[in-house]
């Protein structure tokens, strides 16, 4: 028992909201879409649904294989070089990415490998005449490997960082050579992560919708998500976005059953503060040295990219515009509020199964704790695209689509946040309550008195950073806005991309500039890596 | 006061692969030391007594009153674990205020009595550090000094002196005594040391395999050659 009876009435009934209302907002979205599937005389699968079906997963193999066999020689060559100038800025800067919206990544990767890029500026310098193209295949990769191979190599790092440090001693003093520590070693560790590191990435290039949006062209490259909105907002085809829709549950949910069989979650453990030795790093510093510049030219540069461009946008005329005002406030006022809500339901899915645990729990209480994970990870199910998609012919009945647009993009934006919340705050929350629960319950001091003198003070930082990753998410989201996308409903990645669509392209370098730095500030202080202060031993 | 402080009758605990059983009755202001090999079941009494963990059937009785659906709080126990008896973020003050109001709203008074316990256990003066500042010995004086202020009649304590040294454990054991003294309180505590058990028990309960199969004073406990288990706790050969 960690719970007292008031906390444990509360946290049943909370549980109980949590539960009902995401599966009966998932629901209801779900429901419409099936009342709205069948009755056309159109055959059920043609061709164009095919080819979108075959390029989702195409492009997703294709983007996970480039960003995983990049990142282990660069995570191979951060992991041996320990000590050299900047190390720990490389490692901060791979995390840059997953803090930046996708709107704005695909800008900053437009500047770098566009027709004006510098890349293709160096290409005609050496003489060549076709500049590469960033639209279609080409440019989705490169976006989805900017995004992820920072991603593998940050994971790849922290799992050869959990390597013994003796491991490296006893290799060393053995005298074994680059591949007998590659083999016997490195790779071993490697390959127990990198079926969970590739699941993610997978998961993340097959429902990526912005990037495809963005640097898709045509028909020849659209995935399925892409596909859905075009059938909803240029062909008026609801039953394609529909049927679109089924496709795109089916392929998550094959890929969430298969990821549940084969592949443990990744996870950065704490390594701070043990000393490793690599001998073996002085014999590859040229090499490695090669591989950790390109690698931080190619992450850095959209980035900087970004930046100039969007310095060199008017910002006089900007600050001005009602417009870009309205974008802002609507924007974070739907970030703010879906931030709150998704900690509200994330509260019960970390708490409530705790409190099943407990020998003496009811079955009504087990089972909320079995379904409450669920919760968890519907949208991953449910991509938001679909879900958007439901409350989209939903709202259509009632005629207006744009007066109730913000309060569902408000809790879709909340589900989609959900996943990483629970996952910062379950840890955070178990070991908390390993160490505190027992004590607290048996000085009685419960209900507020708990959250307000023995889990806020130790659980800040989690909340606090699930808390502005969940606003910089939704700050960033593409997907459900344009579905929606009515007049008078702006948000910053709804104008921007408008700005994008319409050649305004300085406009656009400002405004990805502005959303970029919000949502950086809000993501970064979180991610960097802690300071090895002493820390109060806590009790042991 | 009620004679008996703690009662337990046909008290059944199940866990996935094993059940426990617990019968027992403690006397008002006895010192009960909880003796057993590790997977005995000490901890489950405690458990169970302190309302951690609900029984699937008999009663507890404390002081005379079933306390069938009462919280831990709720109870007339103080507990003291091996480690992490305080919050680590909180100052040392703070923490044995909280065995006063559970929300840390202290009068006067309250402030007084919290001066008054910590340096009664030796750390006057202490009040504005934290946990992380004190020795694992100076830390379980606090843990004591909280029991002190809040003034419960049962204590139990599960291994205080485990990550003691010697030394400590004398000083701990020594003041334990003291207090019991001035408190009047029924006293369990588990314990791995026979040296514990002389030095600060009236009974001893041994548990084995789930129940408690011996209860009687110590003086009895101390002398036994036999079951096996209790010769191997005390250290005598079994050949």
């Amino acid at each position: 028992m960690i719970f007292a009876r008031a906390e444990r009435k509360t946290l049943r009934v909370a549980g109980g909201l949590a539960l009902g209302g995401v599966f009966a907002f998932v629901g209801v979205a779900t429901a419409m879409l099936l009342a709205h599937a069948g009755g056309g005389d159109a055959p059920l699968f043609d061709a164009y649904i095919w080819r979108v079906a075959q390029f989702t997963l195409m492009q997703a193999a294709l983007s996970t294989a480039l960003s995983i066999l990049l990142a282990i020689p660069v995570a191979r060559a951060l992991a041996r070089q320990r000590d050299f100038w900047g190390r720990v800025w490389i490692i901060r800067l791979s995390v840059v990415p997953l803090g930046l919206p996708a709107l704005v990544a695909a800008l900053g990767v437009i500047e770098v490998w566009g027709r004006q890029g510098v890349v293709n500026d160096l290409l005609r310098l050496g003489g060549l005449q076709n500049p590469v193209s960033v639209y279609g295949l080409a440019g989705i990769l490169i976006a989805h490997v900017f995004f992820n191979l920072p991603l593998a190599a940050r994971f790849l790092l922290a799992a050869l960082d959990r390597i013994p440090a003796e491991y490296w001693l006893s290799s060393a003093n053995l005298g074994m050579g680059g591949g007998a520590v590659f083999r016997l070693i490195e790779w071993p560790v490697i390959r127990r992560v990198l079926p969970g590191i590739a699941g993610l990435v997978f998961m993340l290039c097959v429902t990526s919708f912005t990037i495809v949006l963005t640097l898709g062209g045509g028909p020849a490259a659209t995935t399925i998500e892409v596909a859905i909105y075009q059938a909803l907002r240029f062909d008026f085809d609801p039953q394609r976005a529909v049927l679109l829709a089924f496709l795109q549950i089916a392929v998550t949910a094959v890929l969430l059953w298969l990821l549940s069989l084969f592949a443990r979650p990744p996870e950065e453990g704490a390594t701070a503060g043990r000393a490793i030795r690599r001998f073996d790093g002085r014999r590859r510093r040229l090499a490695d040295g090669v591989v950790i510049v390109v690698f931080t030219l190619f992450t850095a540069a959209p980035l900087a990219a970004t930046l100039a461009a969007g310095l060199a946008a008017d910002f006089g005329r900007l600050a001005l515009d009602p417009l870009l005002h309205r974008a802002l406030f609507t924007s974070l006022a739907i970030s703010f509020a879906s931030a709150c809500l998704s900690l509200a339901i994330a509260l019960p899915v970390v708490l409530v199964p705790r409190l099943a645990e407990a020998g003496d729990a009811g079955v009504s209480t087990r089972l909320m704790g079995r379904a409450l994970p669920a919760v968890g990870s519907l949208i991953l199910l449910v991509p938001p695209v679909v879900v958007a998609t439901g409350w989209f012919l939903v709202l259509r009945l009632f005629g207006e689509t744009g007066r109730f647009a913000p309060a569902v993009i408000t809790v879709i934006n909340a589900l989609m946040a959900l996943p990483f919340v629970v996952r910062v705050l379950e840890p955070a929350y178990r070991t908390h309550l390993a160490r505190t629960a027992r004590l607290a319950l048996s000085l009685g001091v419960t209900g507020m008195h708990r959250l307000l003198w023995i889990d806020w003070p130790a659980l800040r930082k989690p909340f606090l950073t699930a808390f502005a990753f969940a606003m910089a998410l939704s700050l960033g989201d593409l997907g459900a806005v344009a579905i929606f996308g009515a007049e008078g409903f702006v948000t910053l990645p709804w104008l921007l991309f408008s700005r994008m669509a319409s050649y305004r392209t300085a406009d656009a370098a400002g405004i990805a500039l502005i959303l970029g730095v919000i949502c950086l500030a809000l993501t970064l202080p979180s991610t960097a890596p802690e300071r090895p202060t002493e820390r109060p031993a806590a009790d042991a | 006061m009620p004679d008996t402080a703690v009662r337990l009758t046909d008290v059944t605990v199940r866990f996935e692969d094993k059940r426990l059983a617990f019968d027992c009755a403690i006397a008002a202001g006895d010192a009960v030391a909880v003796a057993g090999p590790s997977g005995a079941g000490k901890s489950t009494l405690f458990n169970v007594i302190a309302g951690f963990q609900t029984p699937a059937t008999g009663t507890v009785s404390l002081l005379g009153q079933d306390m069938a659906g009462r919280d831990p709080a709720e109870r007339p126990v103080s507990v003291i674990f091996q480690d992490n008896n305080l919050f680590a973020h909180l100052s040392i003050a703070d923490n044995v205020g909280l065995g006063i109001h559970p929300g840390l709203k202290l009068d006067t008074a309250g402030r007084q009595s919290v001066v008054a316990a910590l340096s009664r256990v030796g750390l006057g003066g202490f009040e504005r550090r934290l946990p992380g500042s004190l020795s694992g010995g100076e830390r379980q004086r606090v843990a004591l000094a909280r029991a002190l202020v809040r003034r419960r009649p049962i204590l139990l304590l599960d291994e205080p002196f485990a990550a003691l040294d010697p030394a400590m454990r004398a000083d701990m054991a020594k003041l334990l005594l003291e207090l019991r003294a001035e408190t009047k309180s029924t006293m369990l505590f588990i314990t791995h040391q026979p040296e514990d058990i002389g030095r600060l028990a009236d009974r001893v309960m041994f548990l084995e395999a789930g129940a408690i199969v011996l209860d009687e004073p110590v003086r009895d406990f101390l002398s036994r050659r036999e079951p096996p288990g209790v010769a191997k706790f005390l250290g005598h050969s079994t050949l």
